[in-house]
Parts: structure tokens; sequence; C-alpha cells
């Protein structure tokens, strides 16, 4: 086998396990075309975040992340990936130190599910025993039994299996950046809903470099660091946190993007024991508030405050220890001290 | 090569040969094997076409339709007319029976394939609409499995020729065989000559079963997407199917 | 290429294969006589059969070659499709006993001469097959494929021709099991395959009994190769066998 070139062998660490990612003035225009599907495009992911591309269809998500990794030729402008530009390597390359999970995943039939893991490292000359290894530790990674479903076929997995069984062999050589093009698209809510919680869980362990394409703005707020809103013709209408962009949106268009309800998603961001609590003074109500766990969302204790009439609730610790109440007016606090923030700045 | 000009010579006197005036000219053993080879498909169309597409548009019989594709491959011209030669002796009829037997297979696995292909989705719309079984054969399935069933045909069409010039190894006498067969009178000019005409003969005849099918297709399906279903098709169905019960 | 058939020593039109074992079975020309095999099986049915095994074999293997060859080609270059497709149609549409004797003016009464006819009847079935099968592979794996940084070359050889294995095995089924109904003809060129023992028996009476042991050989072969290729194919495409858990 081969050994190609890799990230790994390009010098003292050069990666590490997550690189930077800089757009400059990314534009694509497709031959034959006179609008421009990506103008301009400029954007600079830092290493190890999450930054999640959405947008109406036509806004060119897409086509962003196949600019990244050379699926699709640049028209003008370079993507610098750990400084370094993807256009000064070899396109296939360059490809195998870049994860990449697609909507139907594409898992290789006639391949076990060990083989699929294992394709990137084969690629790249790695030595059996290593391989092996490796894709044991995935799929524990990705939560699946190893010795259950090393040897089977993608045809006896489901949908969500597969689409985890996609995610670990886009990991498998340790890329230094994930591409994912809406990766749970094709799964039904509920198992989406999963995916997304443990694909926030990994992301905590292994900290890539990603970048995510979805439609999906609930999704996005879920799942990115950062978020860039892309407009029609590839045009960005805000790249911010997601705190920031649901407090102060840059234009109508997010503010239409985002949702009306955009209040209540910046409370679902917010844990309860994070907040500004009233320290418990031993009033009377106290002893009947209803509890809520520290870790139960703002947007959730809203509900709840609803449902009780506005009467305050006690937050407790994960030991049934009290650490402040909870009003209606600290929930206020929150949303309108961070709309001033952003109005002032 | 002085051969194949000589064989053009051949042909041009009509397949005379110098000093043997009894023998039967070129054209006329080009129209028999024409004859012979047209009432052969004929029937053989008769019977598979029926079938095929009923099974197909029953969805029914597919180990039945496409072995029968198999055996028929597998059974050589050669020794289907010798065996009717030496139990039967090869008159026209036997070798008529020969051809049908040899040409029914590659139509009734075409048709079948063809109509059992449709997209289930447009059949349940035809029925939906209020068409009754054989409507639905005749407007929607037919229609669409034009292709296959073409390509069957002009399979068998093939078959059909060569089987009844290959008649003569056998002993038969009236086709074009005959000159191929017999050598020592016609000597290499008129075998070469009668070969030329063989091929052009199924060549001309498959043109026509072309244009037959180019007219028969609906408009929305003469496209080279036709050539690849087609050949998808086949092979998925062989694929799945062998002439030994497994 | 060096002629690895048998060439048997079938002389004029006198009664050869009598000599052998004239039972009065044989004599009376029976349904079938099994002493008449029996003795004869070592120097006439035997050297047909291998002769015609290795007629089918040389003629399904050149075809391959050449009709891979020029599918992957025209997988990667279109327009080469349909030039194709006509040539190889033209080519299985003459007879076979039309093309033995047309080739037989160029190159000769030979072996050369029946493994060119028998290669141009392979590529039609071959060629459409290959491509088919190549083109079946799902788009998405094709671009997982190219995402993950595989070469042509690479994604050609682990992706896509194991994924075409089922068309192309069914292609090459046909093209033996055709091919060896078709090499019974090569006779009338050259002195080799079972179609020289059914012109021996054709023209003594005929004699029954070798015409069903050879015409009974020639269909067994090809039912034989054609349940082996299938075995072959379960063994080639595990996953294929596999349901859904």
């Amino acid at each position: 086998m081969n050994r190609r070139d890799s990230a790994h062998n390009e010098g003292p660490s050069a990666f590490a396990q997550a690189a930077e990612l800089q757009l400059r003035s990314v534009s694509k225009r497709y031959p034959g075309q006179h609008e421009f599907a990506i103008e301009e495009l400029s954007l600079t992911v830092p290493a190890g975040d999450v930054c999640v591309l959405v947008g109406p269809s036509g806004s060119g998500k897409t086509t962003t992340m196949r600019l990244i990794n050379r699926m699709i030729p640049l028209t003008s402008g370079d993507i610098l990936l750990g400084g370094r530009s993807v256009l000064a390597r070899e396109p296939r390359q360059l490809r195998r130190d870049i994860g990449y999970v697609i909507q139907q995943v594409g898992l290789f039939p006639h391949q076990t599910v060990g083989q699929n893991i294992a394709t990137v490292p084969r690629l790249l000359g790695w030595q059996k025993g290593r391989i092996a290894a490796r894709v044991e530790e995935l799929l524990e990674l990705v939560g699946l039994d190893a010795s259950a479903m090393r040897d089977r076929y993608p045809a006896q997995l489901s949908g969500g299996q597969r689409q985890r069984v996609g995610v670990a062999r886009a990991l498998a050589a340790d890329p230094p950046l994930m591409l994912m093009d809406e990766p749970f698209g094709a799964i039904d809510p509920i198992n989406r809903a999963r995916l997304q919680d443990e694909f926030v869980r990994l992301q905590e362990k292994v900290r890539k470099t990603v970048v995510f394409v979805t439609h999906d703005i609930d999704e996005a707020i879920k799942m990115g660091d950062r978020i860039a809103i892309l407009r029609e013709g590839g045009v960005l209408a805000q790249y911010d946190a997601p705190a920031a962009i649901l407090s102060h949106p840059a234009d109508e268009f997010v503010s239409r993007f985002v949702g009306a309800d955009r209040a209540l998603k910046r409370l679902a961001l917010a844990r309860v024991a994070d907040l500004d609590l009233v320290a418990p003074n031993g009033l009377v109500g106290q002893r009947n508030a209803q509890r809520v766990s520290a870790t139960t969302s703002a947007r959730d204790a809203l509900s709840l405050l609803l449902v009780s009439g506005g009467e305050p609730l006690l937050v407790v610790d994960g030991e049934g220890r009290a650490e402040g109440l909870l009003t209606i007016d600290v929930l206020e606090q929150l949303l309108s001290s961070e709309a001033a923030e952003a109005r002032s700045r | 090569m002085h051969e194949f000009v000589d064989a053009f010579r051949f042909i041009l006197h009509d397949g005379a040969v110098a000093g043997q005036p009894a023998l039967p000219s070129l054209g006329y053993l080009t129209l028999q094997t024409l004859k012979i080879g047209v009432i052969g498909l004929a029937i053989s169309l008769a019977v598979a076409i029926p079938i095929g597409c009923w099974l197909g548009h029953l969805h029914r019989g597919s180990f039945f339709a496409i072995n029968t594709g198999n055996i028929g491959r597998a059974l050589p011209s050669l020794v289907l007319l010798a065996i009717g030669d030496a139990f039967l002796g090869l008159g026209l009829t036997v070798v008529e029976v020969a051809l049908v037997i040899l040409a029914v297979p590659p139509v009734i696995t075409n048709a079948y394939l063809g109509v059992d292909g449709v997209e289930r989705d447009l059949v349940d719309a035809a029925r939906g609409m209020g068409m009754g079984e054989l409507e639905v054969l005749r407007r929607v399935e037919l229609p669409l499995a034009v292709p296959l069933i073409s390509a069957g045909v002009r399979t068998a069409s093939v078959f059909v020729l060569s089987t009844t010039t290959i008649a003569s190894l056998a002993g038969f006498s009236g086709s074009l065989g005959d000159i191929i067969a017999n050598e020592t009178s016609y000597h290499f000019s008129g075998v070469l000559g009668a070969a030329i005409c063989v091929a052009a003969l199924t060549l001309a005849v498959d043109a026509v079963l072309a244009l037959i099918q180019r007219a028969l297709t609906p408009r929305g399906l003469r496209k080279l997407a036709r050539e690849r279903r087609v050949a998808a098709r086949l092979g998925q169905a062989v694929a799945g199917a062998s002439p030994i019960p497994s | 290429m060096a002629a690895p058939i048998v060439q048997l020593g079938v002389t004029g039109p006198v009664i050869p294969n009598y000599g052998a074992g004239s039972s009065s079975c044989v004599v009376h020309n029976h349904f079938f006589c099994a002493d008449w095999v029996g003795h004869n099986w070592g120097p006439v049915l035997w050297p047909a059969l291998r002769g015609h095994v290795v007629l089918t074999l040389v003629a399904v293997a050149i075809g391959f070659v050449i009709s891979m060859t020029l599918a992957l080609a025209a997988h990667r270059y279109r327009l080469l499709e349909q030039p194709t497709i006509l040539v190889t149609t033209f080519l299985y549409t003459i007879p076979s006993l039309a093309l033995f004797e047309l080739l037989v003016a160029p190159v000769g009464a030979n072996v050369y001469s029946a493994e060119i006819a028998l290669v141009s009847y392979t590529l039609l079935i071959l060629f459409r097959n290959i491509l088919a099968g190549l083109r079946e592979v799902p788009a998405e794996v094709m671009d997982a494929a190219d995402g993950m940084g595989m070469t042509r070359t690479q994604s050609l050889l682990r992706v896509e021709l194991p994924l075409a294995l089922p068309a192309i095995v069914a292609g090459i089924r046909i093209a033996v099991v055709t091919t060896i109904a078709l090499a019974t003809i090569v006779y009338t060129i050259y002195d080799a395959g079972l179609g020289v023992p059914i012109h021996t028996a054709l023209g003594e009476g005929p004699f029954k009994t070798e015409l069903i042991a050879a015409g009974g050989l020639t269909v067994l072969l090809a039912l034989v190769a054609d349940g082996t290729l299938v075995l072959v194919q379960r063994l080639l495409t595990p996953w294929a066998q596999v349901q859904r858990s």
C-alpha cells in the first residue's frame, strides 16, 4: 500500500485534531450562468468550533461546503485550512484529510461496517492492527456495539445506525475538519433528536472543526457554536453565536428566518442555573414552590411558570440544595439586557 | 480479396453455377428462407407475446418466464434440428416446430420483463381511473413495454433466420443454408455469396423490425435511457435466476 | 496464439464410429445405446467435449476483456456508447453460419475464424451488462467515494466494479451459454467441438445414440456452466445475500 501524503506527515503537529478554516472572498459562478451562486463569502471558523451554514434553498450552503473540499471548483477567492490554501493541495489528498458526511450517507453496500469505516485509513496506508483498533474505538464513540456491528452489511442497519456509521467513517483518519451536509435530514424526527444530542456530546469529546449544513434553524441553534445565515445567492446575512443571533438579528431577513418565536428559542439555550436567580429569603411561599432541576432550560421553566400562574419556581441542584428562585422577571431581565447590549454595539 | 469478388459475381448471377443448370436460384432460396423464417417467427410471437405479457401483467410465473429464456439459450439449434431429423425426419413442419421452440423463449422472457417492469404506481393510477385489466395492459403496460418486447422479437428473428440456414446442415433443403452446406456444388464463391445474402437478409429484417419498434414506441420513451433500462432489466433478471433450482 | 483445441480424426462419410462396439443395439439404431457411449467416450465424445469447453472459455475470456475495455471507456466517455452498441449489435445480428463463412475468406478455415466469430457474439451482451452494472451504482455512494479522496482508479476497483458484479456475472452467464450453443456450428470451418460427432451422426442414418450423447452433453455443459456461475456470483457478492435484520 503506497503511503500518501497526509496532514499528519506534513511537519510537527500541523493540525493536531482540529484546524482553523478561513473563507476569503469565496465566489462561485457556474459556467453559462449570469448570477453568482456564492458571492464574496468571507468567514473564519476557529479550530474546534462547529459552524452551521443555514439558509433557504438556493442560498448556496451545500455549494459552499463542497467548495471547501474541492468537489466543486472555485471561481475566485481562497479557502485556508490550518493556514494553508486548499488550492495548493492535490484534491484527492486534501479530501482524505477532511471528514465528509452526506444526507444519504453513501455507505458502500458491498462492504461491512468495519470495512466502510476503514476506508480512509486504508487509503492512507495505515497498518492493519491500527485500523482495527480505530474501528472499534469509533464504533464505541458513536454509540454502537463494536463486536455486533463491525461485520454487518449496511443493508442490515436502520437509518439511524447507518448515519452513525457514516459519522464514524468520516472521523476514522482523525481529520482536522469535518463537513456534514444535512446528515440527519433523512432520519425520522425522534431519532434525529437523539442523533443530534449524541453528536453534540461527541463533539465535546473530539472537538473537531465542523462545517454543518442544514435548512433547519432549530437544528442550527442546537448544534452550532456559530451560525452563518446565508441569503439567496450565497450572501452572508449574519455570522455569530446562536444567542447573539437570536437576541439581535442583523436584519429583516434574519429575523424572519429565525422565526417570530426567537425569544423562546433564546430561552431554550439557557439553563436556569446560569441565570441571576433571586436569593431564597425564607418567604412563606417558598416551601410550596415547585422545584425544578438546575439543568432545566429557561424555556421549559417559562412554560412551568405560565402553568403555575406566575408563582416562582425553586431551582435545586443535583443534591436537592436550593440555588435560588426563578421568577418571570428574571427571564425578562435576561432577554432585555441582551437586547440592550446588542443595541449598544 | 478475390474471393469476395467471386462471391459478388455469384450473387449477381442469381446463384447460377457453370455446368450445374439444375441448382435452385439464389433469389428463390432467399425468398424461401424469408418465408420459412417469417412463418416461424409469426407463430412464435402469436404464442409467446400473449403468454409473456399476461404473466407479466399478473406479476406471476417469473421463475417460469425467466428460466424459459435461460433454457432456450442453452439449446443449440443444431442439436434440436438433428434430433428432429433423427426421430421425425426433417420436413418443413419439423423445421417450423424447431424454429418456434427456439424463438419463443427470448420473446416470453422479454415480454414478461417488459410488462412486469412497468412502474406499479402507473398501473395503480390507471386502475384508479377505472380502467379494466385488459385496458391497463393495452393502454399503459404494453406501450411502456415496447422496448423490451422489441428487443426480444429482434433476438428471436435472428435465431429464426440463423436456424433456418442451419437446418440445411441437418439435411433440410429449401433455404440459403443449402448453398452453404454444399460447397462441392457451389464452390467457395457460392458459399461466401450465400453467406453474404444470409447476413444481408437478417440485417434487413432487423432494420424493418427496428422501424416497427420506433413506430410503436410512445414518443416520451425514445431516449438513450431506454437502452439502459433494457440492459439493466435483462441483467437484473438473469442475475437472480438459474435453470438449476436452488 | 497456439491452437490448444484437440483435432479429431473424423474422416469421410464412411462409418467410422460404429466400429468400436457394434452391438445389435447400435446396428438397429435404437434410441440410446449405453454400450456405444461407453466404448466411444474416450476416442470421440471426451475430446469433442474438451474441445468445446476450450473453444468456449477462450471466446468468453477474450470477449470479456474486449467488452470490459469498451465498457470502461464508454463509462468515462458517454459518446462511445451508441457507436459501440451499433457495431456489436451488427455483429450479433449476422447468423453464425454466415459469419463463420465470411471469416474464412480473409482469415482461413481455422481456429482463428472460429474464435473471432464466437467472440463477436459475446460482445453485445457483455458490453451492455457491464455498462449497465456500472451505471447502477447509487449516486450517493459515488459521491461518498469521491468525497473521501479516492482516485478514479480506486473508486473503480474498490467500489464500482464490485457493485457491478451481479450484472457482470449475469452477462457472463448469458455469454457462456450462448457460446456453448454456437460452438456446435464451428465444425463447418474447423474440426473441433461437440458439433463434430453431431455432424458424423447426422451423416449416418442419423445415428441416434451419438446424436443424443453429443447433443445431451452440449445442453448439460450449458446447464452446468450456468449453475456454476450462479454459485460463483453468490460467493462473490456476500452482501447481496443478507436480509435486513
